[in-house]
């Protein structure tokens, strides 16, 4: 019972911004700067029409979840061999290349802008999803090696070998029987990778112009002369947070399943 | 398990290595010469050695930013890690209210990092939030664009607000992981709940906790959309930390060569700090294995 009560406390801790902003997102301008209400009294979907019927608002949310599609493809397809290789074999520099690609997530975006910026200006890819999607590479490969490489190593070899045995070449083992061994992972493995390509701000921002720009980036836009638009600022914040909800609710069972197998 | 020792490995890893080469090493190596060169322009450069290496380890502004830097990680990873346990060890088992709670949990880590800064800020403000207009009806004079310690808990309490479901959706589901017959024994053994927790509950999430804690150690190391949003780094200088830092010296200044070769004793900076994190634990690790 007292679990319950810290976890309904955390709870409204976690919600009450997010209450906020969603309150905020029903409101006129004249009401948020007026006297300050915790329901809305004019209650209006103005802020969102606003941002549903304009194609340089909408299309800011197309770019963020083209680039954050891309990107998952890329990330899992080269990750899930390279994981295999890391859990089953042993070859020359396999540790330090384990190492290196985790220090590519540690490079910190800031260091990066730049020369990322005049990388991908030269080979003509300025302002495409598929730079971003390869920026966000960078650090998503990475992690997604980490994650699934502890759930491969729980899967026991004697599968892999019994598959052999019984006639399977290796492309058809990997696809029939071991991805859906490690389902889960990856599950666990795609929710992460959408989390960190979809909150990236400075690499996305950098690399677009107006054709894939990401709408973190166009959010900044409703700083206007006549000052800040709360309410469409505050509508765009919570249509952030739209797409994320499925995907959680999609993996919920198998985040629940976890990282149990290899990483405990 | 046992490994097969065979470089077919290095097959299956190529793509990987090839993507992720395309990425960073370009850019690196951009870096490192930009950090080792004077540029006027595109045709006039001078080699410059380790100058500016010298100049940036002798900055007191940089040196004052990598301080609040490396006191706002320790104290975000002091909160979060026992709060993410906490909120793991409470969150229900099975059922509905299970996927309820993974999801309610899970919301503030899949909002775009400027988002959340705007999200506190419309929560904090005083004429307008919640929060700040909530402590001021209580009689505190709370106010974040002027006082420093205002400036400091918000920034702490929204990233405690962010990344603590990360620490406890792994912890969760490295809880899943443990076979009921572990509980089993303990209650046989009449075992107290601080038992439980210290000799079965622990252990058990020691793996997941090392990814956990690395993550939140190099994220918030480079921590620059929240607090550039909510507080612009100020009040003054005062919540302005090592990437905003940076990015001031490479856009504002357009100063390319000091600040290629801060960011690379950057890079170095949280390479060391993980990697003796890292070895560390795993040391420790070792050690219990042998004592058994």
């Amino acid at each position: 019972m007292k679990s319950r009560i810290g976890l309904v406390v955390y709870l409204i801790f976690v919600l009450l911004p997010i209450y906020w902003l969603l309150n905020m997102s029903f409101k006129t301008n004249q009401e948020i700067l007026g006297a300050l209400t915790f329901f809305p009294q004019e209650f209006t979907f103005d802020n969102y029409r606003k941002i549903l019927t304009d194609p340089s608002w909408y299309r800011g949310y197309i770019n963020s979840v083209t680039y954050v599609a891309i990107n998952m493809v890329i990330s899992l397809s080269v990750a899930l061999p390279a994981a295999y290789a890391f859990s089953r074999y042993k070859f020359v520099g396999d540790k330090h290349l384990f190492f290196w690609l985790l220090t590519n997530k540690m490079a910190p975006p800031a260091v990066f802008v730049l020369p990322f910026f005049q990388l991908y200006s030269s080979i003509g890819l300025f302002d495409t999803h598929i730079a971003v999607a390869l920026a966000h590479c960078l650090f998503n490969v990475a992690l997604a090696v980490w994650i699934l490489e502890g759930f491969m190593s729980g899967v026991p070899k004697e599968i892999d070998e019994t598959a052999y045995i019984d006639g399977y070449s290796f492309p058809r083992f990997f696809v029939k029987i071991f991805i859906p061994l490690i389902r889960s992972g990856i599950g666990v493995t795609a929710f992460f990778l959408f989390m960190f390509s979809w909150i990236e701000l400075l690499l996305a921002r950098t690399l677009t112009a107006t054709n894939a720009q990401p709408i973190q980036a166009i959010m900044t836009r409703t700083v206007g002369a006549s000052g800040i638009d709360w309410g469409v600022l505050a509508a765009a914040g919570v249509l952030t947070i739209v797409p994320g909800i499925f995907v959680i609710y999609f993996v919920r069972n198998h985040v629940a399943k976890g990282f149990a197998l290899g990483r405990t | 398990m046992n490994k097969i020792e065979s470089n077919k490995g290095w097959f299956f890893v190529l793509p990987v290595f090839i993507v992720v080469a395309f990425s960073a090493v370009i850019p690196l190596m951009t870096v490192v010469n930009y950090s080792v060169q004077d540029v006027f322009d595109a045709n006039t450069r001078f080699f410059t050695g380790t100058e500016w290496y010298r100049e940036m380890l002798n900055n007191p502004q940089l040196q004052s930013a990598l301080v609040r830097q490396f006191a706002f990680s320790f104290t975000i990873l002091l909160i979060e890690v026992p709060l993410g346990i906490a909120v793991a060890l409470m969150m229900p088992k099975k059922g509905w209210q299970a996927s309820l709670a993974l999801v309610l949990v899970s919301l503030p880590l899949l909002i775009p990092l400027n988002v959340v800064g705007t999200i506190w800020q419309l929560f904090t403000r005083g004429d307008i939030g919640l929060m700040g207009w909530g402590l001021r009806e209580l009689g505190y004079a709370y106010n974040i664009s002027r006082n420093s310690g205002d400036a400091w808990a918000t920034i702490i309490l929204m990233d405690v607000w962010h990344w603590t479901p990360l620490i406890a959706l792994l912890c969760y589901s490295g809880l899943r992981a443990i076979p009921e017959a572990y509980y089993q024994a303990a209650r046989i053994d009449q075992a107290s709940r601080w038992a439980v927790f210290r000799h079965i509950q622990l252990p058990k999430l020691t793996n997941v906790l090392v990814i956990g804690v690395l993550i939140r150690f190099m994220d918030s190391f480079m921590i620059y959309a929240e607090p550039f949003v909510l507080t612009g780094g100020g009040p003054g200088s005062s919540t302005t930390f090592l990437s905003q830092a940076l990015t001031a010296m490479a856009i504002g200044q357009f100063d390319l060569g000091p600040a290629a070769a801060f960011s690379i004793i950057y890079f170095l900076i949280i390479l060391l700090v993980s990697w003796i994190f890292y070895t560390t634990i795993m040391h420790m690790q070792k050690d219990k294995t042998i004592n058994k």
